[in-house]
């Protein structure tokens, strides 16, 4: 049992936050969020030569050979420089499918360029009707000489307006909710019969909506095994909800901080308003929270990282503690504010934005409560 | 970053669950099991089973007998411990008055009085609070006055849980009243129960049991060599062994345990009946004190990583006592939840030993819940209330 980080995850750690000090403050991240693509592509570029979209692939694939660990770190720290990078949709999810379910020459095609920076993609994982059931599918895709032909509807695409290349789920075979009977596919963005209706999202990110009509891939599109993708799309969604837990985590330790701060600074009636013992026992519990995540947060990866028993309940535990601990937190941190934490000019508001964003994607609190229960 | 144990915190593991499993007295895991309330002498048994094993000092520095184990030995053995339904190890003397004596005390001391402790020899009770003052601790009244070679000690201490059994106590009494600050001018003293001049009452508490008591001292004569560290730094002492007292009252690997038996009762169908787990709003519930639970365990663990060996942790660990009571009063709660009509009957007999389990009303020990969940108010106000325990983060953590 060991809660330190090894050298390499410092070394990581390190130059992400020179990068966040240096490169990266609220104005610049606000100017990236508001233009078309809603990210700067000089700053994808950076990451790339940095090495951060390679770190959890193998070294086969060219990658650090990082795991669940290692994406905690950059991602705790991108929630920390509230980053809009499309760093969550290209190397964790479509990357995480590839990463599993690619052949080798499909990775050269498509994994090996995402890594370098130059393909963008995206995992087109939900559908209007599924709310947090990623097997609820009703896109299909039926066998057509040697390719397939799919037909279907998908929702909240993170990165669906950039993207190049999307990772499609779709049903070969089963009713609506069965895990069995769901195969993926690589479809590119500009293949006829894809209308891609991209949108920005409350927390300053973009995402689209993607409709698929009679759209024809060929054989070399199918990604993994006919019919049996849902144990990689569910392994993806579980490495995606520990990274956006991440970020949350980092997002709520800076609300925190930021908090406590300007409790110090705003004089109010003549006093300090953090003298006043109603707001300080508020600002314990905000700082109780963020230790009571951080450690769940350490938990939750580390269990999945060694792929135990407990790696579900991991991933729903900490998922909860965000739509719970993490809104309440927001909230208070918003309320200490006062008006400012209301304006659109203040870096808190955008925080809180992003917090509560991801308590609503991957499965809410109640969702996750649920499976604890069971 | 890893949780699994190493090879050896594997064998420590195995190591003491045997130790529970074949040197823990069958009679008290007896008592244990059917929630019999243990008497004097079965604590005393129990402690010494482990200071024989050499494990009655979890946090002392080997120096002194204590384990030096590592943060993950010691929770490897509370967490076995309370798997095994063991007794709650008193605090009074391992966990509060012995790292006083063996952090400020004198060579002396260290010698008189260490060994005893460990060995559980003497039982050690606390004279902290008193009537009119308990968060405020430091408006204690009870005065040591000097002359010549002792103390004279006069005033009223309360709250001191167990005190009927004690043949020790530790105190803070106000030595000079000549001083700037209220925090000042309090030593910290041991006297000895027999002293002519102590006498004690008991208040029974909420749920009708005798825990706690008054202990009045009328020109108590206590000799000055029974002064430990300096006179008037007592506060300073004091401080030291509330935070060894926070961390403990935490009580993750036991409320770990409660959780597991709630869990376990609520799938038991009972008289044909549905079983409680199928209440999807009673689990959610019990879900949820499970995550907060998790993130505690987690946070202690961090937080003892982070604390040498012997040393009390910082004001901290006052977050883990807020959570840790926050969750066993919870866990309560929902024990007598689930008890339904029969958390109602208040039979106090039932739970003294020799009582007929046959005649027990309800279907076993439900009445119980109600009993432990109005005792356990006390855990959030208890060791510096919740609210006290906000105001030392807000001004020793966030620096307000």
């Amino acid at each position: 049992m060991d809660f330190s980080l090894n050298e390499v995850q410092m070394m990581l750690a390190d130059s992400i936050e020179k990068f966040l000090e240096n490169d990266y403050d609220f104005d610049t991240r606000q100017e990236y969020a508001a233009s078309d693509a809603g990210y700067s592509k000089e700053v994808w570029q950076t990451f790339a030569e940095l090495g951060w979209l390679a770190v959890p692939f193998s070294e086969e694939d060219g990658g650090f050979d990082g795991g669940p660990i290692d994406i905690m770190v950059v991602m705790q720290l991108f929630g920390k420089g509230l980053i809009v990078e499309p760093y969550l949709a290209n190397v964790v999810m479509a990357g995480g499918v590839l990463k599993r379910a690619a052949t080798a020459a499909q990775k050269e095609r498509w994994l090996q360029p995402m890594i370098a920076g130059e393909l963008q993609t995206a995992l087109a994982f939900a559908e209007p009707q599924g709310r947090y059931d990623v097997a609820n599918i009703v896109t299909t895709a039926k066998a057509d000489g040697d390719g397939w032909v799919i037909d279907g509807k998908k929702s909240m695409v993170f990165n669906g307006g950039n993207a190049d290349l999307l990772v499609v789920p779709a049903r070969t075979s089963g009713a609506q909710s069965d895990a069995d009977g769901i195969s993926l596919f690589a479809v590119a963005a500009d293949d006829d019969g894809v209308a891609v209706q991209a949108y920005p999202t409350v927390d300053g990110h973009h995402a689209a909506d993607v409709e698929l009509q009679n759209v024809r891939v060929g054989a070399d599109a199918l990604l993994g095994d006919t019919d049996r993708a849902f144990d990689v799309l569910d392994a993806v969604m579980d490495e995606a909800t520990l990274a956006v837990c991440a970020e949350a985590i980092g997002i709520m330790q800076v609300l925190k901080d930021k908090t406590i701060a300007y409790s110090k600074e705003r004089v109010q009636f003549g006093v300090p308003i953090g003298s006043f013992q109603a707001l300080q026992h508020r600002m314990v519990d905000m700082l109780t929270d963020c230790e009571q995540s951080q450690s769940l947060l350490m938990w939750a990866t580390m269990v999945n990282a060694e792929g135990g028993a407990e790696a579900k309940r991991g991933v729903s535990s900490i998922k909860y503690q965000v739509g719970t601990a993490g809104r309440k937190l927001g909230e208070e941190a918003v309320q200490l504010h006062g008006g400012m934490g209301v304006t659109w000019e203040l870096d808190v508001a955008h925080y809180f934005k992003r917090l509560i964003a991801i308590g609503q994607i991957f499965g809410n609190a109640d969702w996750h409560l649920d499976k604890l229960a069971a | 970053m890893n949780v699994t144990f190493s090879e050896q915190e594997r064998a420590f593991r195995d190591e003491v669950r045997a130790f529970f499993r074949d040197k823990f007295p069958p009679d008290i895991k007896d008592k244990q099991d059917r929630g019999i309330p243990l008497e004097r002498d079965d604590f005393i048994r129990f402690q010494k089973c482990l200071h024989e094993q050499g494990w009655a000092g979890i946090n002392w520095p080997v120096e002194y007998g204590g384990t030096g184990w590592t943060p993950v030995q010691k929770y490897i053995f509370v967490t076995e411990m309370a798997e095994a339904n063991a007794p709650e190890i008193i605090p009074f003397g391992l966990s509060m008055v012995g790292p006083v004596i063996y952090t400020f005390g004198n060579e002396e001391q260290k010698q008189r009085f260490l060994p005893d402790i460990l060995a559980s020899n003497v039982w050690w009770c606390q004279g902290y609070s008193e009537p009119g003052s308990g968060s405020d601790l430091a408006s204690l009244k009870t005065r040591a006055d000097l002359a010549g070679d002792h103390y004279v000690v006069n005033g009223t201490k309360t709250w001191t849980t167990l005190g009927q059994h004690a043949d020790w106590i530790f105190l803070l009494a106000r030595t000079s009243t000549d001083v700037a600050r209220k925090q000042e001018g309090i030593s910290f003293l041991l006297a000895d129960m027999k002293t002519p001049g102590i006498t004690i009452k008991p208040i029974i508490t909420i749920e009708g049991s005798h825990e706690v008591n008054e202990v009045h001292f009328e020109n108590v004569e206590v000799p000055i060599e029974n002064l430990v560290g300096e006179e008037g730094k007592g506060w300073t002492y004091g401080k030291v062994l509330l935070q060894h007292e926070r961390t403990n009252i935490a009580g993750v690997a036991r409320s770990k345990f409660r959780l597991k038996k709630l869990k376990e009762q609520a799938r038991l169908p009972v008289h044909g009946a549905e079983p409680l787990a199928n209440d999807l709003h009673f689990m959610r519930k019990v879900a949820a004190v499970g995550v907060e639970l998790r993130a505690l365990e987690y946070t202690e663990l961090r937080t003892l990583a982070a604390v040498k060996s012997g040393k009390a942790p910082g004001p901290e660990s006052s977050i883990l006592k807020i959570k840790g009571t926050e969750i066993q009063q919870a866990l309560d709660a929902l024990f007598m939840e689930a008890a339904g009509y029969y958390a109602l009957p208040y039979v106090p007999g039932q739970f003294v030993p020799g009582y007929r389990q046959d005649s027990w009303v309800g279907h076993g020990d439900e009445a119980k819940t109600a009993l432990k969940y109005f005792n356990y108010r006390k855990a959030s106000i208890y060791g510096g209330s919740n609210e006290i325990q906000k105001n030392i983060i807000s001004k020793h953590v966030l620096g307000l």
